[in-house]
């Protein structure tokens, strides 16, 4: 399925704001490094996301990009 | 527009409008607070601003603010403020922006008193503040030369981008003299792309900053400034000769003190006694020619000064060695008179120490 | 499925990633400020005043024209912009050592002429930058690295309240204390930083957001445990809210 959530792995600096304020409990920190040496948050289970934007809100370094889906409109 | 009779300080002023400065932020101190209460009542009537700072510390950040706009914009004080000032004149020359400082000298250190003084000299040429640079530093000794001085300062900035520094003292700025402002010569300056406006239709973001935290960037910055620096040596050397070329004694003097010794040294020329001077008018950069052509051939400079003996290192650095440099000084706002320095010019003739 | 985007970084923003320890709410405010200058369309016309401190580097990072004033000066240099361009927007970017400390004066004297600035004070109660020294709103019984035996009023005073103390001045347009510490509070430091930004806008005068922040490093605790602590610590001491209001 489509991401609802996306993360730039290279600029997260593994701060876990993200981790504790996502709802569903979907976002943990990953176990590699990324290029700084921070384990960045990551998102498996997208289908439990639900879009809420808290984690973009609250992390520092804009590290997380929020999509929703939407319903195709009815064609007229 | 003929002539007007006006106040130093004013005609400071009134140069700086002239010049196109729209905008000064300044505090009082005496003996200069009349150019600020100049600039209040005359800014507004050209459609610029003038704001009362709530200290010398703030007024120069508010020039840098300004400066970075692009507009032509001036400060002044006197001793104790001009100290306030020093870092953010380094600021100005660590972000290159123009702007124009007066200071009207005042006896110090610390409080002092109200009188006129020059024992600011060494603050003003040799930086002042943190860093590696120099400011050029322009002493007039007439009201008329204020005029003509002041428009130089603001030409100067604008064409290497550093504050310049306009240096009085509390004789110049409270006589009065007639004074003719004319049309200002107008000059091919660099445009100031560089200048913090908003970025709606020009591109990036801009940014004034002297911030550089990696050391060979910061070197090559300086770098940048130091060829200003051989720049501004090489073109913006000022001064005046008096009565040298048959000089057997010169007397090296600027601002005010330039003016009591003129009619020392014609008093003395009556008396037999071959004297000239050397008239600084930028204290930096030091005019050095005047030196090395007159070293070889005079018995001996004096130096005269409202301090304790400040220009006199750059008259020794200037003559080197080639002859010998006298002193005569009188400090703590006391000015000279022509008779003290008359004498002195006789007793060095004569061979006395006085 | 089509994706519709509901958070992305805005073009207030610069791509640079910046220098702030993980967790540190300056990242939060700074994208507060470029979110409201990009929905308001200003951007462009916007000159921005950093300061000393660990947003010293705030130049690289808002996608506006910059200046980089001297510590504590940066109302003044505001005041210099604002003077000569009274049709832009300007803001300072200050810490509580910048604004609070060697500043103070700056900072009261911009607000009691209401100069037409936006003021972001972030105040996270230390020295974030220097290694943790102690603030002008340092708490009582707060360990700095010059409290280390916490601060103790009879020695060192007591913290001061910049808002409450402005909000006294006659020329002050719009003055509101936020926080960062939860995302409700997030959202409401926005609306607050749009208030100010619109005062600016209608010519009012004076306007600050005062922002409650972190250090988790140098506070010693984790960037979640920092939140808890300006929830639980800073708030009592700093109760948000509006302190001055010109806007209705």
């Amino acid at each position: 399925m489509e991401k609802k959530v996306v993360f730039n792995e290279e600029i997260c600096k593994s701060c876990s704001l993200c981790v504790e304020v996502c709802p569903t409990n979907v976002i943990f920190l990953a176990d590699y490094l990324n290029g700084k040496g921070y384990r960045p948050a990551a998102v498996i289970d997208q289908e439990n996301c639900i879009s809420c934007a808290k984690c973009g809100q609250i992390c520092p370094d804009t590290v997380i990009t929020v999509f929703r889906p939407v319903k195709k409109e009815q064609m007229v | 527009m003929g002539k007007v009779l006006m106040k130093g300080n004013e005609v400071i002023a009134e140069a700086a409008v002239h010049a196109g400065c729209k905008y000064f932020f300044g505090y009082p101190i005496t003996p200069q607070s009349e150019l600020v209460a100049y600039m209040a009542r005359r800014l507004p009537e050209v459609g610029g601003v003038f704001l009362q700072a709530e200290s010398e510390i703030a007024a120069i950040n508010m020039v840098y603010g300004a400066a970075g706009t692009g507009a032509r914009v001036m400060t002044s004080s006197s001793s104790p403020g001009f100290s306030l000032k020093q870092e953010g004149i380094s600021y100005l020359v660590g972000s290159e922006l123009p702007a124009v400082i007066c200071n009207i000298v005042r006896g110090g250190p610390g409080l002092g008193n109200i009188q006129p003084a020059q024992s600011d000299y060494f603050q003003v040429t040799k930086g002042g503040g943190h860093g590696d640079y120099f400011l050029p530093v322009l002493a007039p000794s007439s009201l008329q030369e204020i005029v003509d001085l002041t428009q130089d300062a603001f030409n100067i900035a604008d064409r290497y981008r550093t504050p310049v520094i306009l240096m009085g003292d509390g004789m110049l700025g409270q006589m009065m003299e007639p004074v003719e402002f004319l049309d200002p010569k107008s000059e091919e300056l660099p445009e100031k792309n560089w200048a913090t406006t908003g970025t709606r239709g020009d591109g990036g973001p801009k940014i004034i900053t002297s911030l550089e935290l990696d050391a060979d960037g910061l070197e090559q910055r300086n770098k940048h400034l130091q060829e200003k620096i051989v720049e501004m040596k090489k073109n913006e050397v000022r001064y005046e000769m008096y009565k040298t070329d048959d000089a057997d004694y010169i007397i090296v003097a600027f601002g005010t003190v330039a003016r009591i010794a003129m009619n020392a040294i014609n008093k003395a020329r009556q008396d037999g006694v071959k004297v000239g001077m050397i008239r600084p008018i930028s204290l930096w950069p030091f005019p050095e020619k005047p030196f090395v052509e007159t070293r070889d051939r005079v018995k001996s400079y004096i130096s005269v000064e409202m301090s304790a003996g400040q220009m006199i290192e750059d008259v020794r650095l200037a003559v080197n060695g080639h002859a010998p440099v006298d002193f005569f000084g009188r400090n703590g706002g006391v000015v000279p008179s022509q008779e003290e320095i008359y004498h002195k010019i006789m007793a060095v003739a004569g061979g006395i120490e006085v | 499925m089509t994706m519709k985007t509901v958070f992305q970084k805005t073009k207030g923003l610069t791509d640079k990633p910046t220098h702030y320890c993980p967790g540190c709410t300056h990242g939060v405010i700074h994208r507060l400020v470029g979110e409201v200058l990009e929905e308001m369309d200003i951007l462009e016309d916007t000159i921005g005043v950093a300061s000393v401190g660990c947003s010293v580097l705030s130049y690289e990072y808002f996608n506006c024209d910059m200046t980089q004033a001297a510590h504590g000066r940066a109302p003044a240099v505001a005041t210099g912009v604002k003077r000569v361009l009274p049709d832009r927007f300007v803001f300072t970017y200050q810490g509580d050592g910048d604004l609070a400390s060697i500043g103070i004066s700056e900072i009261i004297h911009a607000a009691a002429r209401g100069e037409k600035i936006t003021v972001i004070f972030v105040n996270n109660a230390i020295y974030g930058m220097t290694g943790g020294q102690m603030a002008p709103t340092t708490l009582i019984g707060q360990k700095t690295a010059t409290t280390p035996f916490g601060r103790d009023a009879s020695v060192q005073g007591s913290p001061i309240r910049v808002c409450e103390m402005l909000s006294t001045l006659d020329s002050t347009a719009y003055i509101e204390r936020v926080s960062t510490h939860d995302v409700q509070h997030i959202q409401k430091a926005k609306k607050a930083i749009r208030k100010a930004f619109e005062a600016q806008k209608l010519g009012l005068g004076f306007s600050m957001i005062e922002v409650l922040s972190t250090c988790p490093t140098n506070w010693g605790l984790d960037p979640n445990e920092s939140l808890d602590w300006v929830k639980d610590n800073m708030v009592p001491v700093y109760p948000l809210g509006v302190y001055k209001n010109k806007m209705e």
